[in-house]
């Protein structure tokens, strides 16, 4: 368009100069919503993002075990399932059947057995197998919308889910890192990073991205969990290696993070998951009850300590 | 987005916005000085984004309803939690043709719509929901 540029068209006014938006009132919205989210968590005490570099390291299940054995220490403690697409923690700890109760001026959290709050997507699905699929301009779209979609989502528990008190919320993220630049976005200075890995290199140099995006988003991250390190033999108790030649606290050490401690292989761990029933209470004097209690005793003394 | 008057180099104001109808907002702005208007018409897409957000152009009389997003958007959903029996026996009737009327809002905006207006029939302290609180609803929360 250089050659419109007569004098009378460079002196229009640009969009800086035009002082609010007309009356749209589209950021004051946005700044609404951000407002709503900082108000729904103010009796939060500590917002933890719990992330992982690939699917299937058990975060979910570190996560709800996390959550039952600080419920046990006396700390209240809610978990929200940033993993829309798979939802896993409501049946995890048993709120599978419930469903998201919306009040007049709030979402109501299911409660779980221990008294955990609980709000995942799994609430508003009908049955375990139905997908998330959002309303799109055709469905040949929705995928173009599954991200906005999702933030979108995302904000909208953070703001509408009224927790009451809690000492701890937890937030289950999806795999990978992608969600923490926008949650650093929402919750500003107010949540901070663990994350889950396995003793393997490549859990190892996956999840040092999300390390990486998750600093420069500006989140504090304070902890690693190493799961399925070493494997309880059913009848003996013994703890033997499950990959070989491993060290969790050197691995730790090497992503910048203090390690939280280690979690072992234990097939009962997962049978619980599958049933939603609270392991460390079924399972109290196994090695890896006590490895849950340990880790959970450490990120509330870290957490404790930075007030 | 911000529109100017390129005549009077002037920013024009927010007027009104309609629909979505068929995938499309109909949001008119007006120049205050040379009381030009023009309307931007958005296309499935933008109409799309704008939900998305989770905003209203031109603001909201009322705040938004919890989950509305998610609850609005998401394609296969569980059935709510069951009201109170005391609540549902309040509730306002609709007539057949104020129902029919409802059926010509699009299909994804249809159970907002509806409690939007059976909400306000019931601030209002109507028992029946007929064509004519359709259109008073209509007024006070798209004007
Ligand atoms: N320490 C463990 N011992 C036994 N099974 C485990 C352990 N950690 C996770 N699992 C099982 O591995 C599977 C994946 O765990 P999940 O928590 O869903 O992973 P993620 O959330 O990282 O995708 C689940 O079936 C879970 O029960
Ligand atoms: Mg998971
Ligand atoms: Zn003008």
């Amino acid at each position: 368009m250089a050659g419109l540029g007569n004098g009378k068209e460079t002196k229009m006014k640009r969009y800086r100069e035009i002082v609010g938006d007309g009356g749209s009132a589209v950021l004051a919205q946005v700044q609404e919503q951000r407002a709503r989210v900082e108000s729904r968590l103010a009796r939060v005490r500590h917002v933890v993002a719990v992330a992982s570099g690939k699917g299937g390291v058990g975060k979910s299940v570190v996560v709800a075990n996390l959550a039952a054995s600080l419920t046990q220490q006396g700390r209240r403690v809610g978990v929200l399932d940033g993993d829309l697409n798979g939802p896993a923690i409501a049946r995890m700890l048993g709120v599978g059947h419930q469903t998201l109760r919306v009040e007049r001026d709030h979402a109501a959290p299911a409660i779980g057995p221990l008294g955990i709050k609980v709000v995942s997507m799994a609430l508003l699905l009908p049955r375990d197998d139905t997908p998330v699929i959002w309303e799109a301009p055709t469905q040949d779209d929705a995928y173009v919308w599954r991200g906005t979609m999702e933030a979108s989502a995302a904000r909208e528990f953070l703001a509408d889910v009224e927790w009451g008190e809690l000492d701890y919320l937890f937030i289950d993220l999806p795999p990978g890192a992608e969600r923490l630049p926008h949650l650093a976005g929402l919750l500003a200075g107010r949540v901070r990073g663990a994350v889950v890995t396995i003793p393997s290199q490549v859990s190892r140099m996956i999840v040092a991205k999300a390390v990486v995006l998750a600093r420069t988003a500006g989140i504090d991250m304070f902890g690693e969990v190493e799961n399925m390190a070493g494997y309880v033999c059913p009848r003996c108790g013994a703890v033997g290696d499950l990959f070989p030649g491993d060290d969790a606290e050197a691995a730790a050490t090497s992503l910048g993070l203090p390690s939280l401690g280690t979690i072992p292989f234990d097939p009962r761990i997962a049978l619980c998951a599958d049933r939603g029933d609270p392991f460390i209470a079924v399972y109290p004097d196994t090695a890896a009850a006590e490895a849950f209690a340990a880790v959970a005793s450490r990120l509330d003394a870290l957490l404790e300590a930075c007030g | 987005m911000k529109f100017l008057c390129v005549r009077c180099d002037e920013p024009m104001a927010f007027e009104k916005a309609e629909g979505p109808e068929e995938g499309s907002l109909a949001v008119t702005f007006a120049c205050a000085r040379c009381g030009a208007r023009f309307a931007l018409l958005t296309n499935p897409w933008e109409t799309q984004l704008v939900r998305t957000l989770g905003v209203r152009i031109g603001g909201r009389r009322v705040p938004p309803e919890p989950m509305e997003l998610v609850r609005g958007t998401l394609v296969q959903q569980r059935d709510p939690e069951p009201a109170p029996a005391d609540v549902r026996a309040a509730a306002p009737v609709w007539t057949a043709e104020a129902s029919q009327r409802l059926e010509r809002v699009p299909e994804f905006v249809r159970p907002m719509a509806r409690q939007a207006i059976e909400r306000y029939a019931t601030e209002q302290g109507y028992r029946e929901i007929t064509v004519r609180v359709v259109d008073e609803a209509r007024a006070r929360y798209m004007p």
